[in-house]
C-alpha cells in the first residue's frame, strides 16, 4: 500500500517547570513512500525517528499534518483501525506468552467480518512462523530465546495480520554485530517475500544503505534528503548528509574559490565554475589518490593496514580535524611515510555553503 | 584456603536457632501437647489423661462454632472484595495523571493511623448514642430509612461494619502493592497491545491482569492468613466482651480459653490455635497450588 505523509508535525508541549520549551520531535515531513518500498529512516539519536513512525501507526497524534494509507486519510484513525505491523526495538513480546500465543494475538482481536475461524488462526501462525524460519520455537516463551529468535518472533506478530505497512524501529540495535548483519538480510528477504510496504528505522547508515530501495535522513525532525542510497551517498543535499554517511566520515576542510578554482590551505586542487568564496569542503576518503605528482600535500600521522586497503591518517593545514583518513590501496604508502601527495577524484569532493550548509555544485 | 571444621556453620547459626528455639519451636510443641492433655488443672499442673476430647469439647463449643463462622464471614468477604477494590482504585490511580500524588497519600493514610484511632472513627460513624444515631443512620434518615444500631444491634449489621472495617484497613496496603505493580508494568507492552487492536478490556484481561499476576497472588494469600486472624479489628470495634457481641473470632476465642473471664483452659485454646493452623495451612496450600497452574512468574 501506497504511504503518504504530508506536511506531519509533531510538537510535544514542554511542561510547566521542569522542562518549559517545546519539543519539535517532527518538523513538516512530506514523503511518499510506494507500494512494496522499503524505506531506511535514518538519523542521529533524538531526531525524530520513533516519533515519525508513531504518527504513521497512530500512537501519536500529529500536532498538524496528514497520514494517507493508500488513497484513505487515516490521520484521525487510532492504531488498531490502520492495520500497521510494528516491531519495536526491544521487541516487545509479551512475556508471559507462548511464541505461538504471541504470533497469534493480533489475530485474536479482529472483529466482525474480519473474524477468523479457529484453523484460519492456526495456518495464518504457521506461516508467518514459517516466513521467519521459527516453527520449532512455537512453544517456547520469550525469555528461553535468544536476541535474534525474539526479534524474528517479533517480525513474526507484526506480519501475522497481513499489515499494510511494516514499520520496524530499531530492530537490530540489540544484537551482536554478525548477527545484525545476518538479520537484517532476513528483513530485506522477508520483505522481499511479503512484499509489503516498509519502513526501517536505524541509526546505523551502512545498516539503512545495504537494505533500503530508499533512505530519508533526518535531522532535529527535519527530513534532509531523501532518494536512493547510492544516489544520497554520491550527491548529499548538505554537509550534515554528507557527514552521516559513510565509513570513514568523510574529510571536512576549510576551502576557498578564487577565479574558477578551488584552494584548500595553499594547494590547488581543482577547477571549479562555482562562484568565488569561501567554502566548506568534504572529500571522501575514498576520493583521495597516492599520487606523489598530486597537488594536495599532507603531513601523515598513521598508516593502518586493514587487510586489502590501508587507511592514511593525515593532517592538513586546511582543517581543524586532527583525524583525516584517506582509504587508498594497500601497500601504496609505506608505512614510515611522514608526508604524502594526493590527488583528488573530482566526483568524491564537495563544496557547501558555509552559512546554510547546503551543498554547492562543483561544476 | 585452611579446611573448615564441619560443625563450624552450625556454631555461627547457634544464636539464631537458640532463638527460634526458644521463642518458636518450644511454644509450638507445647501447644501441641497442651492440646492432647485431657482435664489440664491450672493450679496442680497435673491431667488426667491424653486424647482427643479438647478438640471434640472445642469443636462442640457454640461459642468456638460462632467463632468459626465470623472468621469465615470476615475472610470470605474481605479478601476478594478488598482486592478487587484495590485493584479498581489501583488501576484509576494510574489512568489519572492529575494530583495521583495527593490521591496515593489520601489512599495510603489507614495504614499509617492506628487501629484504635480508626475504630473511634467507624464509632462514630455508625455508633447509636443518646445523642447522635451516627453520621450514617443520618444518611440512611436523610434517604428515608429507618436507623439500624450498627454496633449494638443486628447480626447482620455488626457484620456489615465489621466487614467495612476489615476492607478499610487493609487496603491502604493492597493499593500500595498493586500501584507499584501496575507502574512496574512496561508501557511498549500497552502500545504493542493498540497496535494490534486490542481493546481495553482484553488489554487488561490479557496483558495487565497476567502481568500483575504474581502481586495479587501474594495479596489473596497474605490477605487470607490475615484476616484467618483476625482479633484486634473486633475489639476496636466491639469492645473486649466479644461473645457477648457475638463477633468473636477464633484468634479471640483462643484468648477467651487463656485469659478471659471464663478463662484458664490453655488446652481447649491450645485444640483451637491448632485447628486454626490446620485451616490456614490447607487454605494457604490450595491457594498456592492454584497460583501454580495459574500465575506466571517470569
Ligand atoms: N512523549 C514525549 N514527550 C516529550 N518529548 C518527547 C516525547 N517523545 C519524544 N520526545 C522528544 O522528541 C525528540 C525525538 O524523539 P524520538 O524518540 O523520536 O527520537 P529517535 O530519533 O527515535 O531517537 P533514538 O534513535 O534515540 O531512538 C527527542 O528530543 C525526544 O526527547
Ligand atoms: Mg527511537
Amino acid at each position: 500500500m501506497k504511504l503518504v505523509l504530508e506536511q506531519l508535525t509533531k510538537i510535544f508541549p514542554g511542561r510547566e517547570k521542569k522542562n518549559p520549551k517545546d519539543v519539535r520531535a517532527v518538523s513538516e515531513m512530506s514523503l511518499t513512500i510506494e507500494d512494496g518500498e522499503l524505506v531506511g529512516l535514518l538519523g542521529p539519536s533524538g531526531c525524530g525517528k520513533s516519533t515519525a513512525l508513531n504518527l504513521i501507526c497512530g500512537l501519536e497524534a500529529p500536532t498538524s499534518g496528514r497520514v494517507y494509507f493508500g488513497e484513505e486519510d487515516v490521520t484521525d484513525l487510532g492504531p488498531e483501525h490502520r492495520g500497521v505491523g510494528l516491531v519495536f526495538q526491544n521487541y516487545a513480546l509479551y512475556p508471559h506468552m507462548t511464541v505461538r500465543q504471541n504470533i497469534r494475538f493480533p489475530l485474536e482481536n479482529l472483529k466482525g467480518a474480519q473474524k477468523l475461524t479457529k484453523e484460519e488462526v492456526e495456518e495464518r501462525v504457521q506461516e508467518a512462523a514459517r516466513i521467519v524460519q521459527i516453527e520449532e520455537l512455537l512453544e517456547r516463551k520469550p525469555a528461553e530465546m535468544s536476541g535474534g529468535q525474539q526479534q524474528r518472533v517479533a517480525i513474526a506478530r507484526a506480519l501475522v495480520k497481513k499489515p499494510n505497512v511494516l514499520l520496524l524501529d530499531e530492530p537490530l540495535s540489540n544484537l551482536d554485530a554478525r548477527l545484525r548483519l545476518q538479520t537484517r538480510e532476513e528483513i530485506k528477504r522477508i520483505q522481499r517475500k511479503t512484499g509489503v510496504t516498509s519502513i526501517f528505522v536505524t541509526h546505523d547508515q551502512e545498516e539503512a544503505m545495504s537494505i533500503s530501495d530508499r533512505i530519508v535522513v533526518m535531522k532535529a525532525g527535519v527530513v534532509q534528503q531523501c532518494g536512493r542510497p547510492q544516489e544520497v551517498y554520491d550527491r548529499p543535499a548538505n554537509l550534515f548528509v554528507a557527514q552521516f554517511l559513510g565509513t570513514p566520515r568523510i574529510n571536512t576542510f576549510e576551502g576557498r574559490v578564487k577565479g574558477g578554482k578551488l584552494f584548500i590551505g595553499e594547494d590547488e586542487l581543482l577547477k571549479t565554475s562555482a562562484p568565488d568564496g569561501e567554502y566548506s569542503v568534504g572529500i571522501r576518503p575514498e576520493g583521495l589518490l597516492v599520487d606523489d605528482a598530486g597537488s594536495f600535500h599532507c603531513g601523515v600521522t598513521a598508516v593502518e593496514v586493514m587487510g586489502r586497503d590501508t587507511s592514511v591518517v593525515f593532517t592538513h593545514a586546511g582543517s581543524g580535524e586532527e583525524q583525516l583518513r584517506a582509504i587508498v590501496p594497500g601497500g601504496s604508502v609505506a608505512s614510515d611515510k611522514k608526508e604524502q601527495a594526493f590527488s583528488v577524484k573530482p566526483d568524491k569532493i564537495f563544496l557547501f555553503d558555509k552559512e546554510s550548509g547546503e551543498r554547492v555544485e562543483l561544476s | 584456603m585452611k579446611k573448615k571444621h564441619p560443625l563450624l556453620g552450625w556454631l555461627y547459626l547457634l544464636p539464631a536457632l537458640l532463638f527460634l528455639a526458644v521463642f518458636l519451636l518450644y511454644p509450638l510443641i507445647d501447644v501441641l501437647v497442651y492440646s492432647f492433655e485431657e482435664g489440664y488443672n491450672f493450679a496442680s499442673q497435673s491431667y488426667r489423661g491424653t486424647g482427643l476430647y479438647n478438640y471434640a469439647y472445642v469443636l462442640r463449643d457454640p461459642y468456638f462454632i460462632r467463632a468459626l463462622k465470623n472468621t469465615f464471614i470476615i475472610v470470605i468477604i474481605t479478601v476478594p472484595l478488598s482486592t478487587g477494590l484495590a485493584l479498581l482504585i489501583s488501576l484509576g490511580l494510574s489512568k489519572i495523571k492529575f494530583l495521583r500524588e495527593l490521591y496515593q497519600t489520601v489512599f495510603f493514610l489507614p495504614y499509617v493511623t492506628n487501629t484504635l484511632a480508626v475504630g473511634l472513627v467507624f464509632m462514630i460513624l455508625f455508633k447509636k448514642t443518646e445523642y447522635t444515631d451516627g453520621m450514617v443512620n443520618l444518611l440512611i434518615h436523610a434517604f428515608g430509612g429507618s436507623s439500624v444500631d450498627f454496633i449494638d444491634g443486628p447480626y447482620w449489621a455488626k457484620m456489615f461494619v465489621m466487614c467495612f472495617y476489615t476492607v478499610w484497613v487493609v487496603m491502604p496496603f493492597k493499593i500500595l502493592i498493586l500501584t507499584s505493580a501496575l507502574a512496574g508494568v512496561p508501557e511498549v507492552y500497552y502500545k504493542a497491545a493498540r497496535v494490534d487492536g486490542t481493546g481495553s478490556f482484553r488489554i487488561f484481561t490479557r496483558i495487565t491482569l497476567p502481568l500483575i499476576s504474581p502481586m495479587i497472588f501474594y495479596l489473596v494469600i497474605t490477605g487470607f492468613i490475615g484476616a484467618f486472624k483476625a482479633y484486634s479489628d473486633e475489639v476496636a470495634l466491639f469492645g473486649t466482651d466479644l461473645n457477648a457481641a457475638g463477633m468473636n473470632t477464633i484468634v479471640g476465642y483462643v484468648y477467651d480459653m487463656l485469659y478471659g473471664d471464663s478463662g484458664g483452659y490453655p488446652s481447649y485454646a491450645s485444640a483451637a490455635a491448632l485447628l486454626l493452623f490446620a485451616i490456614v495451612f490447607t487454605i494457604t496450600m490450595i491457594n498456592l497450588m492454584v497460583s501454580k497452574n495459574k500465575v506466571s512468574l517470569h
